[in-house]
């Protein structure tokens, strides 16, 4: 028999990145199957371009500055992808491959490559392009084919729409069906609109153990939990927008988020808390992409708050 | 001091000791003001103009200023020159007046100029200082229009107000936004001090083979 003889930690899972970026992939083809199924062939387009540009502005950063590839790691691929689904369908190519170059080499490389970000790559990507062009990034098409029954009233194929969010924001109740909201026969992002397709992917990242419960369920709930206060009805909040999609995939990005478990509870109320406070009181109607990337600069100082006390130590008086 | 020296104080303001660069002074103005290169040479001219007049009294009156009271006093001379010079823009310059707004008082409190008081005219004689505010002021100035340069070019398409973009571009909007000022003015920060690491690296490794 052969014994190996290390010191600890002994690992002895074999789980590695790759692995990890996997099981998001698998995660993530229901939604990106959806979308693509909603949105017609332009989703397909913006969805491709994004993962190339950020597989190729990975390679490219790290040959030019004499790195290890770790292309291979399928960060990238994760990335790009979810930038993609952030994206509305109707945006140009170019767009969403600057966002993805940007995402991979300003977030990501800059700082440091994988783990050592400090904000969503994906996420500041987006930020960046709705800074940039607000009415490129706002102006959402309808679905061009209808999953399911569906009651909408949306008679035309492709026009502009808003969201569901921006009439609520100037005081008008939409009367959407419940059932057309899950099934995301709404406008809005290419990843977001389909919320069983997304709950599909938690429920398998949660098996897989891929990510924990605290996250997305503190987010969500609190989403609906302070827009019920505010007299919005905590079903749409939840539904209508982004929320969905950022408390599953993006909230949950492993280097951007904090490392124990109260800190997680700490960081789904922020998320939540800050997307009712931008749609509330802000200019947008929908705040998920903020509000992660503000709970994001906040998540060294959840760490420190929430450390735990190193077995044998005095806890040190802050 | 020699005619060569008083190069060298030049110079050294521009380049090696240069405030927003190297010295990374005067940060706050040099991200809000440098939304446009117009912008950015009237606060440098402004801040120069500043920097030589205090450089110089603060230089003839550095024997007959108490050290405790230094700094009090530093400040009395420096407000006068920004009150002078926003007199002087409110009735010759209006436009970049109103365009500069809060940050042309500011100048007051801008770290380049007392810095200089206390780290150079407050210990050297007049006409050195003088040298060094220029020197300085005008590489606050470069540095202001490169950074202005950049983000006018990237968030309006335009420079000096002149368009000089094709019709397909679409304006990076973030770059004239106060994120984005702070994106270019780290980014060309790196990229200065990348290129001033190699440069510092060859120079040791040419001596080391000397040796």
């Amino acid at each position: 028999m052969k014994l190996h003889v290390s010191t600890g930690p002994h690992v002895l899972t074999r789980e590695v990145t790759q692995t990890l970026m996997l099981d998001v992939l698998i995660a993530l083809a229901p939604t990106t199957v959806a979308g693509v199924y909603l949105f017609g062939l332009r989703a397909a387009w913006v969805i491709c371009v994004s993962v190339i540009a950020a597989m190729i502005s990975e390679y490219v950063w790290q040959k030019l500055m004499k790195q290890k590839a770790s292309i291979k790691d399928l960060s990238a691929i994760v990335t790009g992808l979810i930038l993609g689904l952030n994206l509305p369908s109707g945006v140009p190519l170019w767009m969403a491959a600057l966002a993805s170059a940007i995402a991979i080499i300003l977030v990501k490389q800059l700082f440091g490559g994988i783990g050592n970000n400090f904000m969503n790559p994906a996420m500041f990507g987006r930020a960046f392009l709705l800074a940039s062009w607000p009415a490129r990034m706002t102006s959402f098409f309808l679905p061009e084919r209808l999953l399911g029954n569906s009651q909408a009233a949306f008679g035309v194929d492709m026009i502009s729409g808003a969201t569901p969010l921006v009439p609520q924001k100037l005081g008008i109740t939409l009367d959407i069906p419940l059932s057309d909201l899950l099934l995301g026969n709404i406008p809005g992002s290419i990843g977001e609109v389909c919320k069983i397709a997304i709950l599909i992917g938690l429920v398998y990242m949660l098996v897989v153990k891929v990510i924990s419960w605290h996250i997305p369920v503190f987010f969500v709930g609190s989403v609906a939990l302070l827009s019920w206060l505010l007299g919005n009805d905590p079903l749409i909040a939840i539904l209508s927008g982004g929320v969905l999609f950022g408390a599953v995939f993006m909230a949950t990005d492993y280097a951007t988020n904090p490392m124990q478990k109260i800190g997680h509870i700490i960081f789904g109320i922020g998320c939540g808390t800050m997307v009712v406070v931008i749609r509330k009181w802000g200019n947008y109607p929908e705040g998920v992409t903020y509000a992660i990337l503000f709970m994001n600069c906040l998540t060294p100082l959840i760490d420190r708050l929430s450390s735990r006390r190193v077995y044998g130590m005095v806890k040190n008086h802050v | 001091m020699s005619k060569n020296n008083l190069k060298g104080v030049f110079v050294n303001g521009i380049f090696n000791e240069n405030p927003v660069f190297r010295l990374v002074l005067g940060t706050c103005p040099t991200i809000a003001v440098t939304t446009s290169v117009t912008n950015g040479i009237g606060m440098g001219l402004a801040a120069t103009l500043v920097l030589l007049g205090s450089n110089i009294v603060v230089s003839s009156l550095r024997n007959f200023i108490p050290n405790k009271v230094r700094i009090p006093a530093y400040i009395v001379v420096i407000c006068t020159f920004v009150t002078m010079i926003q007199l002087f823009m409110q009735a010759f310059i209006p436009s970049l007046y109103e365009s500069l707004g809060i940050f042309l008082p500011l100048i007051v409190v801008n770290c380049i100029i007392l810095a200089r008081a206390e780290a150079f005219a407050g210990k050297n004689p007049v006409l050195d200082s003088a040298v060094d505010g220029l020197g300085m002021g005008l590489g606050f100035t470069l540095a202001l229009i490169l950074i202005a340069a950049v983000r006018e070019v990237l968030g309006a398409g335009s420079i000096l107000g002149y368009q000089i973009m094709g019709n397909g571009f679409e304006p990076v909007l973030l770059f004239i936004l106060a994120p984005g000022g702070f994106l270019a003015f780290g980014l060309i920060l790196g990229i200065i001090n990348g290129i001033g690491n190699k440069r510092r690296s060859k120079k040791i490794v040419k001596e080391a083979k000397a040796v």
